[in-house]
């Protein structure tokens, strides 16, 4: 491979200009001649019957145009497994649950006429835990399926498990044996700006809707099951993606709000827009999935990890998300983080009255691995080794496949692990240097090359050029904050060989980009470079080959002028045409040359010059080209819950040194270190940016988020009770390497890795608790509350 | 609402004297982002709690979503937009910010720019533990701050520079 221009450079992002100086459009900023503002009137209880809708208030307020409820519109089904409908009739599951909304000429009117609307319930007895909702003669929380037929239990039909190997055998041949139940809590994704959309009919009803979506393509696809319930046969639909003030896997479905903003749309034939505001999008909008794991480990007598169980449950609260196929990878870190020849994977989700949960970046990745690297500690110690050399030992490396029949390429994660230990000066540091002060680290294993957990797992491009060498992309994947249009610009300039300045980004609309799966499972990076290469090699062919002809005049145009300039000169001996017509071009920075021809500046033609002498001329054309990229890999069987889910993956390890105040049971940070197995960095600064965040991100989940809920309603639905971590948290060095393994499939060598970072947080941080004072806190977050309890049990066990 | 009297007032927003009429329950950040058109204060919680819609009134930060529309009567008013120069040059703050890759999603970038900018109008030299005083009540999910803590020392280091 000839040196890289521009990836791997420290080049600042395109986007981040226009951020920084207030011009990028989010949906908040977005309106449209004559649109109104909808509202949603939401449930007041976790569980009841809706007994009577009054509208007729809200109807009467002069400025509504529509107020719409199950009662007066058609039903529609949306969600994973189609459980949820947009507006609710009969009864309500959950407090967030949308009963009515209106379309009014102002945000004031709206809210007005929302708290017009009068609902009488009549109140049922609530679940609110898994536990509850698992009981034989447990109340239903749907009695019926989608397909209307009776259902038994509060399960959720969906099927995750995995069986390798001889479970028994492996705990015969285990010496040592630990089991641990952990558990993880509810969490709120809280981009900075909030969810909304605006939808817009035309006049051939074919509908535009500016929504926050990582899925474009497949949000296109549930729209257009819309329609038709609105009696809108053979329309189209068209998804905008406007700037994302993060998404963090809040935009992987399809919510209500935008079908009742398409809704209302439809009804008063005016643009609508709905945007939450902060406390709905604390209170209604999902947050991360809640989970509880039982985890057994066993190893031989030199420390061989010999089998592994883990079972999962999952409270999917009242309907069900993409969130709940968490367990899918989960299966990543539960099969094939460390070498285990003997594993058994289940999981179980259960309805409840509780908010409804969805994605989050990690995706049951960090949830397992809390479980799975604190019971690696333990059995460590068990063993009377130092953890470390047990993870050592059990170690992955590259080119394995793994009981899951994930197949590593390139495995760096003894180098990670060894760089975290000499980071913290491990052995040293283990031995408590004072008091109360301890080190831990854990690893990751997460997907790195996309991840199919869809029929597809493919992305397209679409690369056009005008007459004066610019070049203009067409890419399904979403921008979201994490950096992805760094990686087209840099990417599209080094592979097509122009400068970044002639390239530009066109926004995600379904209209005029090619199809993406959409932008989660850490794949868009991976996604976009794959094929960008892809789609640029194929442009590149067709501009040599237009230059074959064109080429030979256009040079000695050139030569004619650089004669002018300099009457001296006198040009080396090349047959231009002969060179030409064997098509050895190259195109670098937007200059095409034959490669083994002289190196003359009048032998170097600009790109644009040759694109205007291919389209100005008889039988002229334009070029263009697209390409489609499918990941080598495989969609799994996930009642084995086997399958090569993705073409890279990505392993790393962190560390932590902590410091424990046993007065009051903080948990002090002193010092971090992430080290990371990325395939080849892309962009040294914006990949910096990606593991601080995402590590921010696991600090908060370790340490203090959490949304508290009492029957179902949720108790802390602003900034002010809800902390995410602040420039006071985050007042610690951060250490980060990152290892450079080239993968195969990657493009220039590199791996996805937008989720790692928060993967293995949590466990690094509880590990170097308990190595500090000794106490294991197994429910997140590790709270003052939790640490100064888990030091009182521990005092009295010592006195025992 | 009803009955809410409309008020004229005169103030100046990024160096522009104005005056127009605003309803009494108004919010400085509705007459920024609503009446005049300027979108780039953000409204990240409506509480003072994200700082995602910090302006400069008379110098000092202050949450737009907080501050009553009719106190900036006779005041003067800097929004983000009010902080690129001549010829669409960014300012040297936001450079620093685009320079050290202190920008992910960017919604909360212009508010940290504004407390930025509040800061080092009073503090040149200032130490990680003022900056991350003066910025803390503005939140960011992106980025764990680390690269917006090196942009507001680059961006100090300019001011240092100048001066």
């Amino acid at each position: 491979m000839s040196e890289l221009k521009y990836i791997g450079k420290t080049i600042p992002r395109p986007d981040s200009g226009d951020k920084a100086a207030g011009k990028a459009l989010y949906i908040h900023d977005l309106s449209r001649p004559g649109m109104l503002y909808g509202k949603i009137k939401f449930s007041e209880h976790a569980h009841a019957k809706i007994l009577n809708i009054d509208i007729s208030q809200a109807q009467k307020l002069p400025g509504v145009m529509a107020v719409v409820t199950a009662y007066n519109t058609p039903e529609m089904r949306i969600g994973f497994l189609r459980d949820n409908f947009i507006l609710k009739k009969d009864k309500v599951r959950q407090f967030r649950d949308e009963v009515a909304a209106v379309a009014a000429i102002s945000e004031e009117i709206a809210e007005e006429a929302i708290n017009l609307i009068k609902v009488e319930y009549e109140p049922l007895p609530g679940i609110f835990t898994p536990e509850e909702a698992c009981k034989e003669n447990a109340i239903l929380i749907h009695e019926n399926d989608p397909q209307g037929k009776p259902l038994k239990s509060n399960k959720v039909p969906v099927l995750f498990q995995h069986s390798s190997g001889d479970i028994e055998a492996g705990k015969k041949a285990a010496k040592h044996i630990v089991s641990g139940e952990f558990s993880t809590q509810w969490i709120q994704q809280s981009c900075m700006g909030t969810a909304g959309a605006i939808a817009e009919f035309d006049m051939n009803n074919n509908l535009t809707i500016w929504t926050k979506t990582q899925v474009p393509f497949l949000a296109q696809r549930d729209f257009l099951g819309f329609l038709p319930v609105l009696g809108l046969k053979e329309k189209n639909v068209r998804v905008i993606v406007p700037t994302l003030g993060g998404a963090f896997g809040t935009g992987l479905d399809t919510h209500a709000y935008e079908y009742i903003c398409i809704l209302l749309a439809y009804k008063t034939g005016k643009p609508v827009k709905i945007v939450y505001d902060r406390n709905e999008e604390f209170a209604c909008l999902s947050p991360r999935q809640s989970s509880q794991t039982k985890i057994t480990q066993g190893c031989d007598e030199n420390g061989k990890l010999t089998f592994r169980e883990i079972e999962v449950t999952q409270d999917n609260g009242a309907y069900t998300s993409w969130g709940a196929t968490f367990p899918s990878v989960m299966l990543l870190p539960a099969t094939s983080l460390y070498r285990v020849p003997n594993i058994k994977f289940h999981a179980n989700i259960y309805y409840t009255n509780n908010t409804y949960c969805q994605a989050m970046r990690g995706y049951g990745n960090p949830e397992v691995n809390w479980a799975l690297e604190t019971n690696m500690d333990e059995l460590a110690e068990l063993v009377g080794m130092d953890p470390y050399d047990f993870r050592m030992i059990n170690c992955n490396k590259s080119n394995e496949t793994t009981p899951m029949g994930l197949k590593v390429t390139t495995c760096a994660l003894d180098k990670c692990m060894e760089s975290v230990a000499n980071k913290l000066d491990w052995k040293h540091s283990r031995k408590q240097q004072s008091k109360f002060r301890g080190v831990g680290m854990a690893s990751l294993f997460h997907v790195g090359g996309g991840g199919r957990i869809y029929k597809s797992d493919g992305t397209g491009m679409f690369l056009k050029l005008d007459d004066f060498g610019n070049v203009y992309v067409s890419h399904g994947g979403v921008e979201m904050g994490q950096g992805l249009h760094s990686v087209l610009k840099l990417g599209v300039a080094e592979a097509l060989g122009v400068k970044p300045e002639k390239v530009f980004i066109n926004q995600v609309d379904t209209n005029t980009c090619p199809w993406d799966v959409g932008t989660h499972a850490s794949r868009g990076s991976f996604m976009a470079g794959n094929v960008t290469i892809r789609t640029a090699n194929e442009l590149r062919s067709k501009i040599f080959e237009h230059a074959k002809t064109l080429f030979p005049s256009l040079a000695e145009k050139n030569l004619k002028s650089f004669c002018k300039k300099n009457p001296s000169y006198e040009a080396p001996k090349f047959d231009i045409k002969e060179a030409s017509q064997k098509g050895n071009f190259d195109l670098i920075d937007g200059y095409l040359f034959i490669k083994d021809a002289p190196k003359e500046p009048w032998l170097q033609v600009e790109l644009g010059t040759l694109l205007r002498a291919i389209h100005f001329r008889e039988q002229g054309t334009m070029l263009s080209a697209q390409a489609f990229y499918d990941p080598p890999n495989e969609l799994p069987d996930w009642d084995k819950g086997y399958g090569n889910m993705s073409a890279a993956y990505a392993v790393g390890a962190q560390g932590a040194e902590v410091e424990v105040d046993i007065e009051t049971g903080e948990i002090k940070i002193l010092r971090m270190v992430a080290v990371h197995d990325v395939g080849k960095v892309l962009n040294p600064q914006t990949l910096k940016g990606q593991m601080y965040g995402a590590l921010a991100q696991g600090l908060g989940y370790t340490l203090y988020e959490q949304i508290l809920t009492k029957n179902g309603k949720i108790l802390n639905p602003d900034f002010r009770d809800y902390k995410i971590p602040t420039f006071k948290e985050m007042d610690f060095p951060i250490d980060l390497e990152f290892v450079e393994t080239n993968d195969v499939a990657g493009p220039w060598g590199a791996k996805g890795v937008g989720e790692s970072g928060l993967c293995p947080t949590a466990p690094a941080i509880a590990n170097a608790i308990y190595n500090a004072v000794g106490i294991r806190v197994r429910d997140l977050p590790i709270t003052p509350d939790k640490v100064l309890a888990a030091l009182e049990e521990k005092r009295k066990q010592n006195k025992k | 609402m009803e009955g809410d009297m409309k008020r004229e007032i005169s103030f100046i927003v990024n160096s522009q004297q104005m005056k127009l009429e605003v309803e009494g329950h108004l919010r400085l950040i509705d007459l920024i982002r609503d009446q005049l058109g300027l979108t780039g204060t953000k409204e990240g919680c409506g509480e003072g709690e994200c700082g995602a819609c910090t302006v400069i009134v008379d110098g000092k930060s202050v949450n737009a979503c907080l501050y009553p529309a009719l106190e900036i009567e006779g005041k003067t008013l800097i929004t983000i937009e009010g902080l690129l120069e001549e010829d669409n040059k960014p300012s040297f703050i936001q450079k620093a910010f685009i320079d050290n890759g202190a920008v992910q999603c960017g919604f909360c970038s212009p508010g940290m720019i504004m407390s930025t900018k509040a800061l080092l109008d009073k503090n040149n030299d200032p130490s990680d533990e003022d900056i991350r005083t003066a910025l803390l009540g503005n939140l960011c999910r992106c980025t764990g701050y680390v690269q917006i803590v090196d942009s507001v020392k680059a961006a100090a280091k300019e001011v240092r520079r100048k001066s």
